[in-house]
């Protein structure tokens, strides 16, 4: 490696960099500090996006090929540094009125949106290890900035266990497949593999299951979600958009390249059995309970589990034929129509909970009471729930076609468990959205959300409608990117 | 350049932007894009259907734009003669809902922001050609509703039950979106079977596939359009559904969104799985003779007005639902006709009954006594309707009907006389209905009411005068009809 290399990482070196600045700028204690630190910390991930699409060549790696700079890995980039950048836009109102010190919170989100990247353009498995770890303390510590004091204790101090339990189950199972390939490298355990160690191996096999395990707390799967809800309801609802839609993506985006590089040789129909059951039962349990519950953060909660269950479908299908890419475009595709909507969502649901708006009956007559966001949470519930003309509609429906055309339609009745929990999933959003506008309040107080929450609002709402209806250039290049992953 | 179709579609989506961003509290600007949009798609409307030429028959006005070509979906428009006359009776009836809402309160821009979109999801899936995107338009024709009916519905007062608008809504829209799941999954199934990588329907159409699977998804595709067809037993959130709605609500679902059910068996149904259509047609039109009995008896039994007309419109699909399934010409004729026929008479009966329950603020036939001598005009358009619900010659019912008896005879003729027999009971309800609700002596509690307001009266004029008209002289549609119909039994094996 030369130093005329180090081009390769300038994004990462960038956002590293830009963190450091914000935390020394943060040292100033300049008296609008939450303004400029917003400002530099957003502007500095945008110009990060654009620097890796204007920088970046295709294919190259460095550091002995543990570190890829190819289409796969810019494409995850930019949605990573465009997503980070709209959590700290999100997070403006909630940092003035919760914290006295916003450095260290900006901070960690760079920190947190440089370990997804890196997450996603390992292709080592100490690597990918290691910015899984960068993510999750970030994650941390930014779960626990919150106003609810006794519930925030309880949760996160769940998320720290779990997280490090499952941490743990992950370098397990990572140290047993060193053991039987007695490499690192993805593709060099994809040769090792193809050398003739096959599941039959019971020390491959085992440290299958102890990964897909590790991975499933981080993705938060069925029965490994337990930390779900708690999370979610405490933590500041920024970062539980962040929780939700980027460090989610992150996890899938490592692990849709380590299971196709890695192991795409040992994918069998047991594989699919396997993975699919997981995503049955984690859509359909997530739904259910869904169902059951007051909060709208927890509700929003378990619909992620449930979103959870339909992304993995596809790493389910993952080898069982030649359409690769396609399969992993729907996933990408569905990452960025679900996390966009997330986004208005969990916008909406933090600018009310400014307002202490928690639970649904809460939510009464918000139709009324404040009628642009009543409008844009619908909108946001209707996405969800995969109805026209919103990207979830788009997406949800690209996924589950490319996934139903996988190896002569076994997978259609995966699907239509997916499409049946999807019209499960639209009666919990149409509660809320009767709530809203159906139930007439006791007292219909206006409820002003502000400006900024107003403008962040519809920017978001604007660019779910655009993909919605025009999704084409980013499935484009979804499917490009694909591309660029040796299944 | 953009075609009259997209046009038709985008014109209302349009002035949904507009109305979004337009300022709250200007009821009569809204009120005035409003009409401008109706009446600019009615225009396009006709000019649709004018510029259809029957000689040449097949898909014509075509446009094409790529939208996710990687999975074969693209915005491909065109339409043949029956979704011609389709969109036509869209921009008429949609027009007249405009109209009726004239004086609605509160929110108008709201309200008209989601009439919009259901009008332009109905337009979209008569005019397309592309499994998606005929599942993109109509499930946005659905989702509406919610809203429409659960803000600005009413609630029924039965006494020792009620039936809530928001209890109508959810049902209404549970019912539908599961219907639009098996829809959906019919045509992912459609699309992965073919294996063309194409939605397009035109290219699956002329796919041979398999007869077993045609057979599995037929089931799929008829129950899941069928649920928004009023099909039995998936019927009963129509009545609930159709009496919480605002009135134009009403006249629109009733009149054109039920149509969107009978459309979509025939165009997915029919074209692309005609061998599972032919298999399951004994089931399809034993189950429309039922809503015709069913429909019609339970019309009967009913108190509400509205629920007497909800439950003749469930009868009355049943008519659509049989002839779509003799596979006979004649058959299908009567059923495209009655589809027209059923949607503007409907349409009228929800104007005339919202008219009265804006001014005596009840709709029970057992209080509600002679009314025509204070709401004369009223009664005048009620009668035509109700004389074209029990198919009196001369009105459109008559025709519609007569072609579907004349094609069930031709096939099942057991099920015609029954369906006969419907027909009769609606003359029972709609003559004693109209016997004590209008011409009934009038009770002194409702001498303060009078007919409703010149415009609601005029374009109640206009619906009577088009049933009258397709009564007398219904060749133009026909002849517009039949190709479409003879294009689709040729594509099914030239039966």
């Amino acid at each position: 490696m030369s130093v005329n290399e180090l081009y390769i990482i300038a994004p990462e070196i960038i956002v590293a960099a830009l963190a450091l600045l914000i935390l020394s700028v943060d040292l100033m204690k300049l008296p609008n500090g939450n303004k400029v630190l917003c400002g530099i910390s957003s502007l500095g991930l945008l110009i990060t996006g654009m620097v890796s699409l204007v920088l970046l060549p295709d294919d190259t790696h460095i550091y002995d090929g543990t570190f890829v700079a190819d289409e796969y890995a810019l494409f995850f980039k930019v949605v990573f540094l465009v997503m980070g950048a709209i959590v700290v836009v999100m997070s403006y109102k909630t940092v003035e009125t919760t914290l006295e010190r916003p450095g260290e919170y900006y901070a960690l989100i760079v920190f947190s949106v440089l370990g997804m990247m890196v997450m996603a353009a390992a292709r080592d498995i100490l690597v990918a290890y290691v910015a899984l770890e960068l993510l999750s303390f970030s994650l941390y510590i930014l779960v626990s900035y919150s106003k609810n004091e006794p519930v925030i204790t309880e949760a996160s101090t769940k998320y720290i266990l779990l997280g490090a339990f499952s941490s743990a189950i992950l370098l397990y199972g990572m140290s047993m497949l060193y053991g039987v390939t007695q490499t690192t490298a993805y593709l060099g355990i994809a040769a090792r593999l193809d050398e003739g160690i096959s599941l039959s191996d019971p020390v491959l096999l085992i440290s299958l299951v102890l990964l897909l395990a590790g991975f499933g707390f981080k993705l938060a799967a069925v029965p490994f979600h337990m930390w779900v809800p708690d999370i979610y309801q405490a933590a500041p609802p920024p970062i539980t958009g962040h929780l939700a839609v980027a460090s989610k993506a992150a996890a899938f985006a490592l692990v849709l390249r380590l299971f196709a590089e890695a192991f795409g040789g040992v994918f069998t129909y047991e594989w699919a059995v396997v993975v699919g059951a997981l995503a049955a039962v984690t859509m359909t349990l997530g739904n259910l309970v869904a169902i059951m519950q007051q909060d709208v953060k927890r509700m929003l909660a378990y619909s992620s589990v449930g979103q959870v269950g339909y992304l993995l479908m596809p790493i389910a299908a993952l080898g069982m034929d030649g359409a690769g890419d396609l399969l992993t475009s729907g996933l990408m595709f569905h990452l960025i129509g679900y996390g966009l909507t997330n986004f208005v969502v969990f916008a909406c649901v933090s600018s009310l909970a400014e307002h202490d708006k928690h639970s649904i009956d809460d939510y009464t007559g918000l139709g009324r009471t404040t009628p642009f966001i009543g409008m844009a949470l619908t909108a946001g519930l209707f996405s969800l729930a995969g109805l026209p003309f919103f990207a979830g509609f788009a997406s949800k429906f690209y996924l589950f076609a490319v996934v139903a055309e996988v190896a002569g339609g076994i997978f259609i009745w995966l699907v239509a468990l997916a499409i049946l929990n999807s019209l499960i999933s639209l009666y919990y959003y149409l509660v809320v959205i009767r709530q809203m506008y159906m139930v007439i309040p006791e007292r219909a107080d206006k409820v002003d959300i502000g400006k900024w929450n107003t403008v962040v609002v519809m920017i978001l709402l604007i660019a779910v409608v655009g993909v919605g209806l025009y999704p084409a250039p980013i499935v484009s290049w979804a499917q490009f990117a694909a591309g660029s992953i040796a299944f | 350049m953009m075609g009259i179709l997209s046009a038709n579609i985008l014109i209302p989506f349009l002035a949904v932007f507009v109305l979004v961003a337009l300022p709250s509290g200007r009821p009569n600007l809204v009120r005035a894009i409003a009409i401008g949009t109706g009446g600019l798609s009615f225009v396009l409307s006709a000019i649709a259907f004018f510029s259809y030429d029957y000689n040449e028959g097949g898909y014509q006005l075509r446009e094409s734009y790529e939208w996710l070509p990687n999975i074969g979906i693209g915005v491909t428009l065109g339409i043949d003669g029956i979704s011609a006359v389709l969109i036509l009776l869209n921009g008429f009836i949609f027009l007249a809902g405009i109209v009726m809402s004239w004086a609605v309160t509160p929110r108008n821009k709201d309200f008209f922001i989601l009439l919009f979109l259901l009008a332009a999801g109905v337009y979209g899936t008569f005019a397309v050609l592309d499994l998606f995107f005929l599942f993109f338009f109509y499930e946005l024709a659905v989702v509406p509703m919610f809203l429409l009916i659960g803000v600005w519905g009413s609630s029924s007062d039965f006494g020792n039950f009620s039936r809530t608008k928001e209890y109508g809504a959810m049902k209404l829209v549970l019912y539908l979106t599961a219907g639009s799941m098996l829809i959906w999954l019919a045509i992912i199934a459609i699309f992965v079977e073919a294996g063309l990588g194409t939605f397009n329907m035109e290219l699956l159409a002329s796919t041979e596939l398999s007869r077993t699977f045609q057979i599995v998804f037929f089931p799929f595709v008829a129950i899941g359009f069928g649920v928004l067809a009023g099909l039995w037993p998936f019927h009963t959130w129509s009545p609930d559904g159709h009496v919480a709605a605002p009135t134009a609500v009403s006249m629109l679902h009733a009149g054109v969104l039920m149509k969107l059910g009978a459309y979509g068996i025939l165009k997915v149904g029919m074209f692309i799985l005609p061998e599972g259509a032919t298999v399951w047609a004994p089931v399809l039109i034993g189950l429309g003779t039922v809503n015709v009995l069913y429909g019609a008896i339970a019309a009967i039994s009913q108190t509400d007005l509205k629920y007497v007309i909800a439950y003749s419109s469930v009868s009355h699909m049943g008519y659509v639902i049989m002839g779509l399934a003799t596979l006979d010409p004649i058959g299908i004729n009567g059923s495209v006709l009655q589809m027209i026929s059923h949607g503007i008479m409907t349409a009228l009966f929800f104007a005339l009954v919202g008219g009265i329950y804006e001014q005596a603020h009840l709709r029970d036939i057992r209080v509600l006594e002679g009314l025509a001598k204070r709401m004369g005009v009223t009664a005048a358009f009620f009668g035509v309707a109700g004389l074209t619900s029990l198919g009196l010659p001369g009105l459109s019912g008559f025709v519609a009907e007569f072609m579907v008896f004349v094609g069930t005879f031709r096939t099942y003729p057991f099920l015609g006389a029954l369906a006969i027999i419907g027909a009769a009971i609606t003359a029972v309800y709609i003559l004693r209905l109209m016997g004590k609700v209008f011409f009934g002596p009038l009770n002194d509690q409702w001498t303060h009411l009078a007919d409703p307001p010149k415009y609601q009266q005029a374009t109640a004029g206009i619906l009577a005068v088009a049933l009258l008209g397709i009564g007398i002289w219904p060749f133009p549609l026909i002849r517009l009809i039949d190709v479409g119909v003879s294009d689709l039994l040729q594509a099914m094996g030239g039966m």
